[in-house]
């Protein structure tokens, strides 16, 4: 009866491990190749977001379009705490942490109140008004200006300065984010959070206290938007307000939407699938366009998240995780019952 | 049996922008009793339900459970101390597994929090173990356990409608209601039904249910309560109720509406 | 005398910015009435109105020709994207249905940054440049061009909504679905010609305002969230209501910018929009006009 459990959770480590491997074996290759290393290092800081997001929205279906503001709280706060108060760069990350829960505390207990378009609208108006706080509180972070000189990371003595030290500090923080979360998916906190998704009027007659759970949640979701705000600023050095605007917020979204909801993977398959596409798209469109300029390629962006929430509302993770199922399955030579396709296929929580 | 009284509603009244749905309605439920409350459609069962679990908040009136009064309790609170419920329409998890469905039934017995359960800690791991055993033994309960693994919403009507009971079995509640459980099934699922029902009570569990179908309430009911147009109008045992002649009233008054 | 001359002067400014407001807020109004859809999408049809009769002026066809002209095509669009974007998934939830319509004004941003470039657009006022006099306030003439049109569009829906046989349909499909489907009102249809009209309104509000503010691919954003905080405060159900709101939003505004720092402004109207949310869902208004459909 012990394995029953692994019939819906897969806890297993093994494939993360292979994963995370491969991740840190990336830069080896291409150690002088700073462009790939960058590209990356991009990916892991959405990552970080998206995950704590999909928590959020992908698993207690809490819509959020304030995260922005928590990515910016985080960097400022490290920016501040670095660079104008000259103290160790974990005290930046710790107290910006810390600010980010108090605010998401605060703004969550009213906002929780409300439900479908008012949340949403909710948590963008939150994002705009902490949007006017970058921009206006010119003192702390200057302002439109933008604040300079934030100095590199360091910790235990190790300092980031390169690409390619950099790259290991934002994966060993994204890998530990996404065990983190997928823990949490994989306990009761886990079922109460997917049970407010399926129905919260259930939940409630079961004994789950469901404000109290997407509270937690909110407040988790904005502590890993400020970690990885923390160490965006320390990776750039220089940050502005229009950084950690309303489409910052929006473009997280995106990448979540795009990963797919119900799917620990999902914030990072989004993250990587946004950056790559704005990549490739901001290469290849000049060349037929040629005086194409601006972020033209949001209309790839547009057209995808519209055709994905149409067509595949589950987002695209659940397509790889099937992909990989067969893979293996087939390379494992194992024959699949209809039974055993069906409990360990598409149900199982990665 | 013991007469240890479970439910006391006095004088609990409900109105919506001055229309009475229920009014000045008192009854009892004792441990290990069976309870049915009938009525024509729009009598106020439903709401009843809603007032009794805390879903909608009472115009005025009294509920006690266990001797604590749970007005003014949030649904959560009053679940947490043993009374869990059924939906008219069905309110199953269809984004899980049939199996997490009553395993999110049992969150009120398990104690795992969000910092010990994303550090993986030991214990997390044995409580999954035994909240798994238990679900499946719920599901045995009502009798698809066969159907552990399968997603929800793929069930059928009838099956998901003994998930949620084996979901509100799962949190061990002393006091389940179920509002109309025996709607949308076939004969041969409402026999079934009634038997998981039957064996429960043997086991101790105290029932409350909304019922129209009138066979089952008569088989399996210790005690009804009629309501008609919010009022309660009698309260007895099947025999007393099936030769009241205000029951019989407000049923063919309907039935010539019809 | 200069204290008057310049609240003069931001009330009438924000007049002006709250009668663009409320052409946008009454499309969301139709919209949200009709099919329960929130449409972040209502800003950028402003937009697209704006560059489309930028463009056509530019090509030398009369402003008239070219403010008809670019009204049909964003209704069409406005169509279109109904029929692409939201039909298929009309079943969806309704967070899904917001992020779909934010999928769409990417689209419309995109495409617009194709075809006009990122740098601002100018259009010629309708009527020169000649400031007008007011007891010692400067007004311009676009000023009561925009305040004029919005007014007389509002007018005339309200008449299409409460006198003409079409008008009096959507709002019993409004009122009560079911007994508009048994008339043979198709609530599918209700929601393609809610979502061209509101994109008609938007583009014209976009046209109005170009004058004074210019137009570029991104003021559909402000403008749009604007007009829909409007409508919330008024509560979403209630067209004059919602009006009231933009006028009072737009008002808001320009006092915070004359008085305070233009900074504040959209901090300030979402500050307005989070203490409705809060402590009175069912808008500023609801006391007043006692009225929830």
């Amino acid at each position: 009866m012990d394995n029953n459990l692994t019939k819906i959770y897969n806890r297993s480590l093994k494939g993360p491990l292979i994963f995370f491997v491969v991740i840190m074996l990336l830069p080896f290759i291409f150690q002088s190749n700073n462009y790939i290393l960058s590209t990356f290092i991009m990916i892991g800081f959405y990552s970080l977001v998206t995950t704590g997001l999909t928590l959020l929205i992908g698993y207690a279906g809490q819509i959020s379009l304030g995260h922005a503001a928590f990515y910016g709280i985080g960097a400022y706060t490290s920016a501040y705490f670095t660079a104008t108060l000259q103290m160790p760069s974990w005290i930046g990350i710790l107290v910006g942490a810390i600010i980010a829960s108090l605010v998401s505390l605060i703004i969550g207990i009213p906002v929780f109140k409300l439900k479908g378009h008012y949340l949403a609208l909710a948590t963008l108006g939150f994002g705009v008004i902490i949007f006017t706080f970058f921009k206006e509180w010119k003192t702390i972070t200057g302002g439109l200006n933008g604040f300079f000189g934030i100095p590199p990371l360091s910790l235990f003595g190790i300092s980031f300065s390169t690409d390619f030290q950099f790259y290991f500090l934002i994966w060993i923080f994204v890998f530990l984010g996404i065990f983190f979360a997928r823990n949490i998916v994989q306990s009761r906190v886990g079922r109460a959070l997917m049970s407010i998704h399926g129905s919260e009027i259930a939940s409630e007659a079961i004994g789950i206290n469901i404000n109290k759970y997407k509270l937690q949640i909110f407040v988790l979701s904005a502590v890993y938007a400020s970690i990885a705000g923390s160490l965006y600023a320390h990776y750039v050095t220089f940050i502005n307000p229009q950084l950690f605007e309303m489409m910052t917020s929006i473009y997280f979204l995106i990448m979540v939407v795009i990963g797919g909801i119900g799917n620990i993977w999902g914030g990072l398959i989004g993250a990587a699938i946004y950056v790559f596409l704005g990549e490739l798209l901001k290469d290849i469109v000049p060349k037929i366009i040629p005086n194409a300029s601006g972020e033209f390629e949001i209309v790839f962006f547009g057209v995808l998240l519209v055709v994905i929430l149409i067509y595949m509302p589950n987002g695209i993770s659940k397509a790889i995780f099937h992909f990989i199922k067969r893979i293996t399955s087939n390379f494992k030579n194992k024959p699949v019952s209809a039974f055993s396709k069906k409990s360990t296929g598409s149900d199982i929580h990665d | 049996m013991t007469e240890e009284t479970l439910l006391k509603v006095e004088n609990l009244s409900k109105s919506f922008g001055g229309v009475n749905a229920v009014e000045n309605v008192s009854f009892e439920v004792k441990k290990g009793e069976i309870v049915a409350v009938i009525g024509p459609n729009g009598a106020g069962k439903t709401t009843l339900f809603n007032l009794v679990t805390g879903v909608i908040p009472a115009t005025s009136g009294k509920i006690t459970f266990k001797g604590v009064s749970i007005i003014g309790k949030r649904p959560y609170q009053i679940a947490s101390l043993g009374m869990t419920r059924t939906f008219q329409n069905l309110q199953v998890f269809n984004n899980m597994t049939v199996i997490e469905n009553v395993m999110t039934g049992s969150h009120i017995r398990l104690k795992t929090g969000i910092l010990s359960s994303g550090l993986r800690l030991p214990n997390v791991y044995k409580e999954e173990k035994e909240v798994m055993q238990k679900a499946l033994q719920c599901l045995e309960q009502v009798g698809i356990a066969d159907l552990a693994f399968e997603r929800a919403e793929t069930l059928p009507y009838g099956n998901q409608r003994l998930l949620e009971i084996a979901r509100a079995v799962a949190a061990e509640p002393s006091f389940i209601l179920l509002d109309e459980p025996m709607a949308g099934l076939n004969p041969q699922e409402s026999r079934n039904l009634v038997n998981v029902l039957k064996n429960m009570r043997k086991q101790g569990m105290t029932f409350l249910f909304v019922e129209h179908d009138m066979e089952t309430v008569m088989s399996i009911a210790d005690k009804i309560v009629v309501l008609d147009y919010g009022k309660k109008i009698a309260e007895g045992t099947p025999e007393e109720i099936s030769s009241n002649p205000k029951v019989i009233a407000a049923y063919l008054g309907e039935e010539e509406a019809i | 005398m200069e204290l008057t001359s310049q609240f003069i002067q931001l009330i009438f400014s924000g007049l002006t910015i709250g009668s663009i407001y409320a052409l946008i807020a009454i499309g969301f109004v139709i919209i949200y009435n009709i099919t329960g859809l929130l449409n972040l999408a209502q800003g950028d049809f402003a937009m697209l109105g704006a560059l489309t009769c930028i463009s056509f002026v530019n090509m030398g066809f009369p402003l008239i020709i070219a403010i008809a002209v670019s009204v049909v095509i964003v209704t069409i669009i406005g169509g279109l994207f109904e029929r692409l974007a939201i039909y298929p998934a009309r079943n969806s939830s309704t967070a899904t249905l917001l992020i779909i319509t934010i999928g769409a004004a990417f689209v419309f941003r995109g495409i617009s940054i194709l075809i006009w470039g990122t740098q601002p657009l100018a259009l010629r006022p309708f009527s020169g440049n000649q400031n007008i006099n007011f007891l010692d306030a400067t007004i311009q003439p676009q000023s009561l061009w925009a305040i004029g049109i919005s007014l007389l569009s509002l007018a005339v829906l309200y008449y299409f909504f409460n006198k003409t046989y079409l008008g009096k349909a959507v709002t019993a499909c409004v009122v009560n679905r079911f007994a508009a489907r048994l008339m043979g009102i198709s609530p599918q249809k209700m929601s393609f010609w809610a979502v061209s009209i509101s994109a008609g309104l938007g583009a014209l509000a976009g046209i109005v305002i170009a004058p004074i503010s210019g137009a570029s691919y991104d003021m559909g954003i402000m403008i749009g969230l604007k007009a829909f905080i409007a409508a919330v405060i008024g509560g979403l159900s209630n067209a004059p209501a919602a009006i009231a709101g933009a006028f009072l939003i737009g008002i808001l505004e320009s006092f915070t910018e004359g008085y305070l720092s233009s900074g504040y402004k959209d901090a300030i109207s979402f500050t307005l929009l989070l203490i409705v949310l809060f402590f009175m869902p069912n808008g500023l208004f609801s006391k007043v006009s006692g009225k929830r459909v």
